[in-house]
């Protein structure tokens, strides 16, 4: 069977859930090999990709591949599919890892399709475009197939195997050293699932009205083990933190469940959550616009009706 | 300083986009084309800087006639200059072909700084940027929520996951902006007027010395196999709260096996 490589996404050394999405993607497509670029590889790393069927895993560690944006993780990949020539690659549709799909498939003449929902056996990939309105099926038709593949497209599915580690240097060129990174500033972590690789989404809007609003979202959010989410209403205003944005400037987000309130339904905030499975909206106005995608919907006010639903959570519980 | 801003003509925000039936390409015709959103943000960046560091601004565009339109609005605002990369053979270009034709056209006119938005409201796939600046061999400082220029090097806030990392390149590099950066101005009657007299250098794709057989749709490096609109969701069961809202909900919740 042919090598698939999949890139892991990794923060402080914990694989992403995406990444066991994408080796259990990469088994009905070939062998997969993973692929860890950057400072941090270790045990609890190796275990996450073994359990989800990397066979072998090629690790680029050191600080160099992530103190330049984008560039080495490109050149590193190059380097593995001129000496490996894999079937495919796999890469998580993040910003970092389509704008290394991007450069990549520059480096090696190769189609690269963005947002895949999903990749039938003869690399026929699946893209929900339009805010969900069309689903297209196109495929790379010119060197190795380079896909991003979207969170939460495809179930994880354990399939225990022996990892074998294959450390690689690559050098990173003067090229990609150009643009340095210089300070990290890291908001604040809460604690919660990471918002685009949650099950459960709970936003807030303009409706939640003022920071301590929040409060009621974040208490539903914990009783459903939910990430929290939020319009750009909500995090322009200073309400919440701007890393937690829906939309098409934020994070996109395709949950099993969305649940939205106050918030209105704007073109913008649709791009970002509209490929959820099921939608619940909670708006006092009957017009707004976001119930056309409602799956469930109450016209009341927040402050009401969700805490209501908070307690009722809990006493079925 | 010189800026070169990338803008791309693309359906009205808020219309239903379409694919064409006959070659799967984006159905331009079927709405209003306007600026991406983006872009307006990236045009409102070169001009502020502009206003403090002084140089010049030249908005580059490859994309059918009309979107000459959007060429204008990106000169009433304030920009001085425009190409426009005009071809039929440019049709259903990919983004290898895309960021190829910009390339070359950027190629060769010194820019020092070219902006970008982060990404088109129509394919979404946010690669143009770090993609020209792989074939330019410039610096890639994408996603920016703030940009400070010193005359030699240029600073941006990439924003990321986590929060933002502070990215810095000498010149020439290539921005991408995101919508935190700025308001971007509206057109005044005056820039509107000016904006008629503004030159644009319109190019074919043999005027800028590109190779036909790396374009458009017969070139592509990948190709749509068939497409079709998802069937409209079927509308969902909407309550007014009287009181119970939150219960109705619960229960809807625990049919879903949710809770
Ligand atoms: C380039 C660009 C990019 C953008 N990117 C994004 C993006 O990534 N994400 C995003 O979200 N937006 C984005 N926007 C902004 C978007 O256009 C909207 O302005 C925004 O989504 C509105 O947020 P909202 O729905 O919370 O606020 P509003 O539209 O003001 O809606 C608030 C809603 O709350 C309801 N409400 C008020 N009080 C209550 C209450 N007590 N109980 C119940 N309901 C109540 C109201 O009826 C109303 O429907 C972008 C805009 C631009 C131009
Ligand atoms: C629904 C759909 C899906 C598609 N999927 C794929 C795919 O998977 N793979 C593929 O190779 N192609 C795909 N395409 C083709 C793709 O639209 C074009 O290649 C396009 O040129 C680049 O994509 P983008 O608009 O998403 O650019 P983005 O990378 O999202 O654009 C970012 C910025 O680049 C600049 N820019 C982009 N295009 C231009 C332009 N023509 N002129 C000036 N500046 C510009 C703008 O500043 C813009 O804000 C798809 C097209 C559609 C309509």
């Amino acid at each position: 069977m042919s090598e698939v490589l999949v890139v892991a996404e990794h923060a402080d050394g914990v694989v992403k859930k995406v990444t066991s999405e994408l080796l259990t993607l990469a088994r009905t497509l070939g062998e997969p090999s993973a692929v860890w670029i950057g400072p941090g590889y270790c045990d609890a790393a190796a275990a996450t990709l073994g359990e989800f069927g990397a066979g072998k895993v090629y690790v680029a560690d050191g600080a160099q591949y992530i103190d330049h944006p984008v560039a080495p993780r490109a050149e590193v990949l190059a380097n593995l599919v001129s000496e490996h020539s894999p079937s495919a690659v796999l890469i998580a549709s993040s910003a970092d890892g389509k704008e290394t799909a991007g450069r990549l498939a520059i480096k090696i003449n190769s189609g690269v399709i963005t947002d895949a929902i999903g990749i039938s056996a003869d690399r026929i990939a699946t893209q929900s475009v339009f805010g969900g309105s069309t689903v297209v099926h196109s495929k790379v038709i010119k060197g190795t197939p380079i896909f991003t593949v979207r969170p939460n497209s495809t179930p994880p599915v354990p399939a225990s195997t022996t990892l074998t580690r294959v450390d690689v240097t690559v050098p990173v060129s003067e090229l990609a050293m150009k643009a340095k990174v210089t300070g990290r500033t890291v908001a604040q972590k809460d604690g919660r699932p990471d918002l685009a690789e949650a099950a459960i989404v709970v936003s807030g809007g303009r409706g939640v009205g003022a920071a301590e609003g929040f409060a009621v979202i974040e208490a539903l959010a914990d009783t459903l083990g939910a990430a929290v989410g939020a319009s750009r209403a909500a995090t322009d205003a200073g309400w919440y933190p701007h890393q937690y944005q829906v939309g098409q400037t934020g994070k996109t987000v395709s949950p099993q469940l969305y649940l939205a309130n106050g918030i209105s339904g704007a073109i913008q905030h649709r791009a970002g959550m509209q490929t959820s499975k099921t939608i619940v909206v909670v708006n006092k106005d009957s017009e707004a616009p976001l119930f056309e995608l409602a799956d469930f919907g109450v016209v009341g006010d927040l402050f009401k009706v969700v805490p209501q639903l908070t307690e009722e959570i809990k006493k079925r519980a | 300083m010189k800026i070169a801003v990338c803008v791309k003509q693309v359906p009205d925000t808020w219309a239903e986009k379409k694919l064409r039936g006959d070659d799967s390409t984006l159905d331009r015709e079927a709405a209003d084309g306007v600026m991406n959103e983006l872009d307006e943000y990236a045009v409102e960046e070169a001009l502020k800087l502009q206003e403090a560091h002084g140089g010049e601004i030249t908005i580059v565009t490859m994309g059918p006639e009309r979107a000459g339109e959007t060429v204008r609005k990106a000169l009433s605002m304030g920009a001085d200059a425009a190409v426009h990369l005009v071809d039929d053979t440019l049709h259903g270009s990919d983004a290898l072909a895309t960021s190829y034709a910009l390339a070359t056209v950027l190629d060769g006119r010194d820019f020092d700084l070219i902006f970008f938005g982060s990404e088109s409201t129509d394919a979404r796939m946010s690669v143009v940027p770090a993609m020209v600046a792989e074939r330019l061999g410039v610096a890639q400082l994408t996603f920016a929520q703030k940009v400070d220029v010193d005359g030699t090097s240029v600073t941006i806030q990439r924003v990321t996951d986590y929060g933002f990392e502070t990215v810095v390149a000498s010149l020439p590099a290539v921005v991408s902006v995101v919508e935190k950066i700025n308001e971007p101005r509206y057109p005044s009657f005056k820039g509107i007027m000016a904006a008629k007299k503004k030159p644009v250098e319109t190019l074919s794709t043999a005027d800028a010395g590109l190779d036909g057989s790396r374009l458009g749709l017969a070139a592509a490096w990948t190709v749509v196999e068939d497409f079709a609109a998802r069937p409209p969701k079927a509308t969902g069961t909407i309550v007014t709260d009287d009181g119970d809202g939150g219960v109705k909900l619960a229960e809807f919740l625990a049919v879903q096996k949710f809770i």
